[in-house]
């Protein structure tokens, strides 16, 4: 991260369990944005733009026309009054091989974060973007309001992931659309394990050329007291395009809705939705609603959903390995859990890995 | 090392185990016969303490210790292990990291996997793809780890072909001999007597034990005349 940047410690371990590396060593572009005021910005290496919406409208005229594009091509409002949010824009060709890296910190009490982001990987450019947005203990009632808008030019790669570590008196709603172009890829990876007042999201992508291909995958785990109303859209607009939408949801308690929406519009288009949850708790509510939808007979569209408590006889099988039941029970949602399920890079599988361990540990 | 006194156990109300009286003596290996539905695998799990095998009279001794009532993970502390006939998937979780946890000596651990063709299956998430003899094998590398003094083994050629039926039983019966362990095998192919030396074979027939005696002469018996035969047989046991 570049400085000047003053952190409590506390803060900083709440932000490395964002996935933020603090040191900035193993990224090759760094935002952070706290609150609305503090904002910092760096790019590490060549081909990649990187600072705050308002300033790149300012310097950019071609920004201005990507502003809102989104939603306006899904005829959707989206609010105007948001402050900072970032532009990451990588260049036509340029394969970015560490990925770049994005805090949105609340720190203020009772504030109300609003951002609005704009991602553009150009023809054939090639990223792996880390977004981590997290709470500061001091924090309280706090919000957060994320608007992205996402372009994948034709041939593009983006490999998202964003991981929400806020606390139980946090309110979050994150609003987003991508929009691929022909052979563009977008992999989004969701995790967010800790506490939460309320997430609601629904995410979508648009795979406006033909051979477009989007990937959601979230790993969520609900407290008792949290809501968490999760989805994922792909609106399936060209021929020959293929999506997934893969959900692992664990509930402690709290209510989780995993939603799923695929869209046929075109034909030859591939579309797989998947669903699985466990309850942990009497208090625990898991809802998932899957939904597909075609105006093409020549589609492949599939989807599974199974939620229940854990097996007995996985428990069983691990205490007679001289495991204690609770000790086995946490072994298998951490299991269940599992990291793999994301389209992770190599470059962060290890770092993602290790964070969901260290916060499931501490949350089981 | 386990005695088994008047015990009765029922699954969903229904009484599977009658009445049985046992005992397995310290360095004794035991052979378990009978035919499906006969209460084997619901003995070896009764004594286990899995859910669902409920004691409903009689006691299960383990060193003089009663076992009634006590958890899965405890029985395993006193030094109990058991080998599943139909181990459940772990999903997520590496055979590698259950090695780890039954035993604490890398070079042990390498050097059973090695003998056992499980090296490739150590970054494994536990039975998850596993062939019916890898399952096998993986559960006797995980009961030679925890390194129990009473081994309960259910079936533990079944599905394995001869080939790995050898290495198998060179493995167990080297480590029954060497560590003087007490070990009570279910078999239905017999294969695993002819490697391991067994002092006792049981028949059990309708959740009671019907004959003891010498395991090789009770298999062929039953080879030969099937348990209808062993039903008319007069025996002190029975």
């Amino acid at each position: 991260m570049p400085a000047p940047l003053e952190l409590e410690a506390k803060d900083k371990d709440t932000i490395a369990s964002s996935g933020i590396d603090l040191s900035g060593d193993l990224r090759s572009a760094s935002f952070f944005q706290q609150d609305s005021r503090l904002k910092i910005y760096q790019a590490f290496r060549d081909g990649i733009d990187i600072l705050t919406t308002e300033e790149a409208l300012k310097k950019y005229p071609e920004a201005g026309d990507y502003y809102g594009k989104n939603f306006r091509l899904l005829s959707r409002d989206f609010p105007q009054d948001t402050e900072g949010g970032y532009f990451i824009r990588v260049k036509k060709g340029k394969s970015i091989e560490l990925p770049v890296q994005a805090c949105l910190f609340l720190k203020a009490e009772g504030f109300k974060q609003k951002v609005h982001n704009l991602i553009i990987i150009e023809e054939d450019a090639r990223v792996y973007l880390i977004t981590g947005c997290s709470s500061s203990h001091s924090a309280n009632e706090g919000f957060h309001l994320g608007i992205s808008e996402f372009f994948i030019k034709k041939g593009g790669y983006l490999n998202f992931t964003m991981i929400h570590s806020w606390k139980e008196d946090v309110s979050v709603k994150p609003m987003s659309i991508a929009l691929l172009e022909e052979k563009a890829t977008f992999i989004s990876n969701y995790v967010s394990l800790r506490p939460v007042k309320d997430i609601n999201m629904y995410p979508t992508a648009v795979l406006s050329g033909e051979g477009a291909r989007a990937s959601f995958n979230s790993l969520i785990l609900s407290h008792p007291g949290s809501l968490q109303d999760i989805g994922s859209r792909v609106i399936l607009a060209a021929p020959s395009t293929q999506a997934e939408i893969i959900a692992r949801a664990v509930s402690l308690g709290g209510k989780i809705i995993a939603r799923g929406h695929l869209k046929a519009q075109a034909k030859e288009i591939k579309a797989h939705l998947e669903c699985r949850g466990l309850i942990l708790s009497e208090k625990g509510t898991i809802h998932a609603i899957p939904e597909m939808e075609s105006d093409f007979r020549d589609v492949d569209m599939s989807h599974e959903a199974a939620i229940g408590r854990i097996n007995k006889e996985e428990i069983e099988y691990l205490c007679s390995r001289g495991f204690a039941r609770n000790e086995a029970q946490s072994i298998i949602v951490r299991g269940f859990m599992d990291v793999n399920v994301l389209g992770l890079p190599d470059s962060l599988k290890k770092e993602i890995q290790n964070i969901t361990e260290k916060t499931l540990k501490g949350g089981l | 090392m386990l005695k088994i006194e008047n015990l009765t156990v029922g699954i969903a109300g229904k009484d599977i185990l009658k009445d049985i009286s046992f005992e397995i003596r310290e360095g004794e290996v035991v052979i378990l016969f009978g035919p499906n539905g006969s209460g084997k695998s619901t003995l070896i799990k009764a004594i286990m303490g899995l859910s669902g095998y409920k004691v409903k009279k009689g006691n299960i001794m383990f060193k003089g210790k009663p076992l009634n009532g006590l958890a899965i993970e405890e029985r395993v502390k006193l030094g109990m292990g058991i080998m599943y006939q139909h181990p459940p998937k772990i999903r997520g979780v590496k055979l590698s990291q259950m090695a780890e946890h039954l035993a604490k000596d890398e070079a042990k651990i390498k050097a059973l996997a090695e003998k056992l063709s499980l090296t490739g299956h150590l970054n494994r998430e536990v039975n998850l793809d596993f062939s019916g003899g890898e399952m096998k094998r993986s559960e006797l590398f995980q009961i030679l780890l925890q390194d129990p003094k009473l081994l309960l083994l259910d079936e533990p050629e079944s599905g394995v072909d001869l080939e790995n039926i050898s290495v198998m039983g060179k493995v167990l019966n080297e480590y029954l001999e060497k560590e003087k362990k007490s070990a009570l095998i279910i078999t239905h192919t017999g294969y695993i007597m002819d490697y391991v030396k067994a002092g006792r074979g049981c028949v059990l027939l309708d959740g009671r034990f019907w004959c003891v005696g010498d395991p090789k002469e009770m298999f062929t018996a039953i080879r030969d005349s099937g348990y209808d035969k062993c039903k008319e047989c007069i025996c002190p046991h029975h």
